[in-house]
């Protein structure tokens, strides 16, 4: 099966790989998710300013080209966005952007299912203070 | 769809007898072999075909430790939706991700790779037993649903050691 072109691009230069030092985890959001049909595992983390708005995104993932570039365009989309406007990112948009075949559309819906949780874990780190 | 446990006439649980299932299936396989019809009309040819893909189906579902599971699971009415279920264990996952950590860094030590090759098949070990004790003991489908994707997840693991020693060897 031939990967899209946007998919190779975020595949061969994956955008924000990476985790933000231990120091930082009182702004960090870190969804943890997995997809056991093809065992891929993606954690994605966002670093949140006194604003509520996501400043910074990093991940790291083990998986096929599309799953690593579903997570790195999402990188890239979460910046500047507020914890809300970041909810609003729906897997179908990611298929679209990196033309995905119907085969790999769980690939996109594990990254809007990480930016789920990340923002979740962010919230609940926040709200039980 | 014929069942495939009374297909063999075994028992349905999930603790399965492989000499048992390996002489079941030879024998529905000789009863319906393609050679016994050569002679008959088409429509029963049609039909011995039909018996002996649905027997190789089973035999391959039953024999993986991992499939019939999920063909228990399926049967007793709690399927496991592996494209969909995003939401394991947080530190389910994190292990994970170590595990493919380490993968990663031992590529070119194959003692290594053996060594994480053994641990993982330890893990695992113990992940069927609790399967096969959440469904045939416990009937208790959730469990045995949770097992059957971390269990997919170590299958994946596994690939990927033994992909990266095969890739030593050449």
């Amino acid at each position: 099966m031939a990967y899209s072109e946007k998919v190779l691009d975020h595949y061969e230069n994956p955008r924000n790989v990476g985790s933000f030092a231990k120091e930082e985890a009182e702004t960090v959001g870190t969804g943890m998710v997995g997809a056991p049909a093809c065992g891929d595992v993606m954690k994605l983390q966002i670093k949140v300013n006194a604003a509520g708005v996501i400043e910074d995104a990093k991940f790291k993932t083990y998986g096929c080209g599309s799953a690593i570039a579903s997570s790195s365009l999402v990188t890239e989309w979460v910046k500047g966005k507020t914890l809300d406007e970041a909810l609003g990112i729906k897997n179908t948009q990611i298929a679209e952007e990196l033309a995905l075949p119907p085969v790999k559309i769980h690939c996109s819906i594990l990254a809007e299912d990480a930016i789920k949780a990340a923002v979740e874990d962010y919230r609940k780190k926040h709200d039980s203070q | 769809m014929q069942e495939y446990y009374s297909l063999f006439s075994l028992p349905e649980r999930y603790a399965i007898d492989p000499a048992r299932l390996e002489d079941a299936y030879r024998s529905v396989q000789a009863q319906v072999h393609p050679d016994r019809f050569a002679h008959r009309p088409e429509a029963e040819r049609r039909v011995a075909m039909q018996w002996a893909t649905l027997a190789n189906e089973a035999f391959r579902t039953l024999k993986s430790p991992l499939e019939r599971a999920r063909y228990l699971l399926e049967r007793r009415g709690a399927p496991v939706d592996p494209e969909r279920n995003t939401g394991m264990s947080p530190a389910f996952l994190m292990q994970q991700m170590e595990w493919r950590e380490s993968v990663e860094e031992a590529a070119s030590d194959a003692v290594e790779l053996e060594r994480l090759h053994r641990e993982l098949a330890r893990d695992e070990r113990v992940m069927f037993d609790d399967l096969a004790q959440a469904l045939d003991e416990a009937a208790d489908l959730p469990r045995a649903g949770e097992l059957v994707q971390r269990l997919m997840f170590m299958e994946k693991l596994r690939r990927e050691i033994t992909d990266a020693l095969a890739r030593l060897e050449e």
